[in-house]
């Protein structure tokens, strides 16, 4: 054995400080083990490529968790199987990082199943060095997704039955079948021909990661000889011999001549680059304007306003229009919704508050304002209206009348309206021409105003002045 | 700048982005999927990252790897995803990266539904996750705040190195509000300690394994010294109306609005009645209790949840001072009415009690 350990790469540290027992020369590993291999193979490749202060080494949970005893680079130390979500958060926020995976059965094919295959499916530009042993060593030899079928382990005694256990993973077959991935090959440490070809896969695995190619796979059949409880040169052999012949070796997938590399440039903005690009550099605002308010009757000041009707009658624009127009004329306003399942299909209400003063609750559970536009919706809330507060309804859907009696009542054929004007959809715009007309809380400038700024659809503004002017008419 | 109405979720991508965010990874779930929405519509816009994660599980890791690189990043989800996402979040205590995470919560437990409740206090400002770590956690109870809280939070986070809550509700989340924006900031990446495939952080090491206990040990008492630091030095709050009250409200996020009403309608009839908003939950402010009670006759904590909060009024207060509690959950909210009519109550019992003496 001596003859392999010639010189040490010098990607890996010269004395191993971090490892905390007094050996610092040797590693953690059990003799015949197949980590320090695969560990002296990429060593090497980093050492080659001359890329050793731009990778990054995502250790992950399992014998495989010290690598940061050993190689001189920048480690990450993450939870058992989430190794390929940390690559991607870390390679995608420095591009130019060379990041390595290295993960064994356990973390990669159990726990950490969901991860790698979506790191592999999104084409991620990292390299993924995963280790099949067919066991869980680190926990002392229980079952792994890729132990074979019979095979005796801790957590099964009487050897794997597919029945209770399911079959091993072949997880670079797997891995192959995705658009996504550049190069999938399945290797084995074990004799000097094998070596050779896994050497040549791990330092291709990490070139086309160099290269901006995209996501790379390798899968090393390794011994755990103390897992299996062999001696090294059987341990060896029986992967020769018996594993390879359920996961056999080979080039999965290789499209490396075929993808264009990726350029990652990294865009610098200036503070006004940034402030327009998320769109509050002012751009579309029109407050320098000053607009004259109404004078408005005590009663209708501050106005706490349900607005409610069913899905797709504009609702919560009704609302929106009406806060919009309320900031521009400098009042404190504020909206609520109802959201979620309630707003697909059946009711959609929403809460305003135009106030002179700041906002305390946001909710409005005793409306002083009620605008309804169908009949559940009069049904349900016009109990709730403050004693003295006002209510407008669309009389031409809501086929009762409000039995309030301690109430203002404004009935206002607001699809009728709508419809004469050419459009049921602009109903809500009519109720707004009703509202403001009828107390004067906002004005027609500011609403129009409003309406500029909330409706994306310049072609709908005409029809919408229109039908805000003609609520207007209706109730002065 | 003028001010723009916006929705609660998308003030805090605006926030985060003025804060220098520059990765997003969320998962999409009611009612915080406006926050995903937006970053994806605007991260690009400024060379920053969205990825729509497999899972709260990757979201949180992926989130991890950011950090790592001393980037301000981000995730945003509800209550069950958050649950997820506890693993993560304990793995970035420990090996102490500045991290914000955003949580609009819905209603729970399990499925629950997607309505605005506070059940998510104990799994955020207790930590959900394993081990003896903390979380500065921020309760925004306005649009303004969404975005000022979650653009303060990044600061917090990389000052303390440590992952900050922004814990709203779905109420918060989904309100439009005018909101004035803070200025841009270009923060810098800390070398020091990050891994950025550099040669200046070639030697550095994120991780949260100590392996001999001894060293464990050192590093959570290292922890908790840096918790007490937070403690002593990040305390937030809002006291309305607190100096002559008798009886104080404490409630946070969008309870705290509905409170405010409370006390302003009760002062109108005389009633001398305060609010107490914690802003910060972790650290939590004692010690302002404890200054309260000297005054207040009893405390009354306010919560869209059965009773989660009190228990750190309870402690702060430590039997100084009666704590009663009122909560609504499950999706509903208490009117400023209902809780008003439990407030006039406990003054009669107080007068009652008061006579009982005599």
């Amino acid at each position: 054995m001596a003859t392999t350990i010639l010189k040490k790469p010098s990607t890996f540290y010269e004395v191993f400080t971090r490892k905390p027992d007094a050996d610092k020369i040797n590693t953690h590993y059990c003799p015949g083990c197949g980590h320090g291999k695969l560990h002296k193979l990429i060593a090497e490749a980093i050492e080659d490529l001359g890329i050793q202060d731009r990778v990054i080494i995502i250790n992950p949970v399992g014998c495989s968790v010290f690598l940061y005893y050993y190689f001189d680079t920048g480690h990450i130390q993450v939870a058992h199987g989430r190794a390929p979500a940390v690559a991607t958060g870390i390679k995608r926020v420095h591009p130019h990082s060379i990041v390595i995976s290295y993960q064994g059965d356990g973390d990669l094919a159990a726990i950490g199943g969901n991860e790698i295959l979506h790191a592999a499916n999104r084409g991620e530009h990292i390299t993924v060095f995963f280790v099949n042993n067919a066991i869980y060593g680190m926990t002392g030899g229980q079952m792994a997704p890729t132990t074979l079928p019979g095979m005796k382990t801790t957590t099964t005694p009487r050897g794997r039955d597919i029945h209770n256990e399911g079959y091993p993973l072949k997880m670079a077959e797997l891995i192959a079948t995705l658009e996504a991935p550049v190069y999938v090959e399945r290797v084995a440490l074990t004799d000097a021909k094998n070596m050779a070809k896994a050497r040549k896969a791990v330092r291709k695995a990490i070139q086309i990661q160099v290269e901006g190619k995209g996501f790379a796979f390798v899968e090393a059949l390794s011994a755990c000889p103390t897992g299996w409880g062999m001696n090294p040169p059987d341990a060896e052999r029986w992967i020769n011999e018996v594993m390879t012949k359920y996961f056999p070796l080979g080039v999965f997938k290789d499209i490396s001549d075929k993808v264009e590399p990726v350029k990652f440039e990294r865009k610098i903005l200036t503070p006004e680059d940034i402030k327009k690009a998320i769109g509050i550099d002012g751009g579309e605002i029109t407050q320098v304007k000053k607009y004259q308010r109404n004078t408005v009757a005590e009663k209708y000041k501050n106005p706490k306003i349900k607005i409610a009707g069913f899905g797709g009658q504009g609702i919560l624009l009704l609302g929106l229009v009406l806060t919009q127009a309320g900031m521009l004329e400098e009042y404190h306003v504020s909206w609520l919704p109802s959201y979620g399942p309630e707003m697909r299909g059946g009711t959609a209400n929403c809460h305003v508050n135009i106030s002179e003063t700041e906002i305390a609750s946001p909710l409005v559970s005793i409306p002083t304002v009620l605008i309804v536009m169908n009949r559940p919706s009069l049904e349900k809330f016009e109990r709730t209206v403050k004693p003295g507060g006002i209510i407008f309804y669309d009389n031409s859907l809501i086929d009762i009348e409000p039995s309030r009696k301690d109430v203002e009542v404004v009935a206002v054929p607001a699809t009728k309206i709508a419809d004469d004007l050419g459009s049921t959809k602009v109903a809500n715009m009519v109720m707004i021409g009703a509202y403001i007309g009828y107390t004067g809380i906002l004005t027609k400038e500011s609403v129009f105003d409003a309406l500029d700024m909330m409706v994306k659809r310049k072609e709908f503004n005409e029809l919408n002045r229109r039908a805000v002017e003609a609520g207007m008419k209706f109730v002065m | 700048m003028p001010k723009q109405l916006m929705k609660g979720n998308e003030a805090v991508v605006r926030g985060a982005i003025l804060a220098g965010c520059r990765a997003f990874f969320g998962y999409p779930i009611t009612p915080a999927s406006e926050i995903a929405e937006a970053a994806a519509l605007l991260m690009p816009e400024v060379g920053g990252v969205f990825i729509q994660a497999e899972s709260e599980v990757a979201a949180i890791n992926m989130l991890f790897g950011a950090a790592s690189g001393g980037v301000r990043a981000m995730t945003a989800s509800s209550s069950p995803g958050i649950s997820l996402m506890q693993e993560g979040v304990s793995y970035a205590a420990g090996a102490e990266l500045p991290m914000v995470i955003v949580d609009v919560m819905r209603g729970g437990p399990g499925l629950g539904n997607i309505a605005p409740e506070q059940g998510d206090y104990y799994q955020v400002v207790k930590g959900g996750g394993h081990g003896n770590y903390k979380v500065i956690v921020l309760a925004p109870n306005s649009v303004q705040e969404m975005c000022d809280l979650t653009y303060l939070a990044f600061d917090l986070a990389e000052k303390y190195r440590n992952p900050v809550y922004v814990l709203a509700d779905g109420f918060i989340g989904q309100m439009v509000e005018p909101v004035e924006f803070p200025e841009p900031k270009l923060p810098q990446i800390d070398k020091t300690w990050c891994v950025d495939g550099t040669a200046e952080t070639r030697h550095n090491l994120i991780t949260s394994i100590y392996l001999a206990p001894e060293e464990l040990e050192q590093h959570n008492l290292r922890l908790k010294e840096k918790y007490d630091r937070i403690k002593r030095e990040e305390v937030r709050y809002e006291a309305y109306k607190v100096d002559d009250a008798e009886l104080v409200l404490v409630g946070y996020g969008i309870v705290s609005r509905i409170l405010k009403s409370v006390v302003d309608i009760m002062r109108g009839d005389g009633y001398k009645v305060g609010l107490l908003r914690p802003i910060t939950l972790f650290p939590f402010p004692d010690e302002k209790i404890r200054e309260i009670a000297k005054t207040a006759q009893v405390f009354l904590v306010v919560e869209l949840s059965t009773g989660q909060m009190v228990d750190d009024v309870k402690l702060a207060l430590n039997g100084m001072r009666e704590v009663k509690f009122y909560g609504r959950c499950g999706g509903m909210v208490p009117s400023a009415e209902e809780i008003i009519e439990q407030v006039k109550s406990i003054f009669e019992e107080l007068e009652k009690e008061i006579e009982h003496q005599k």
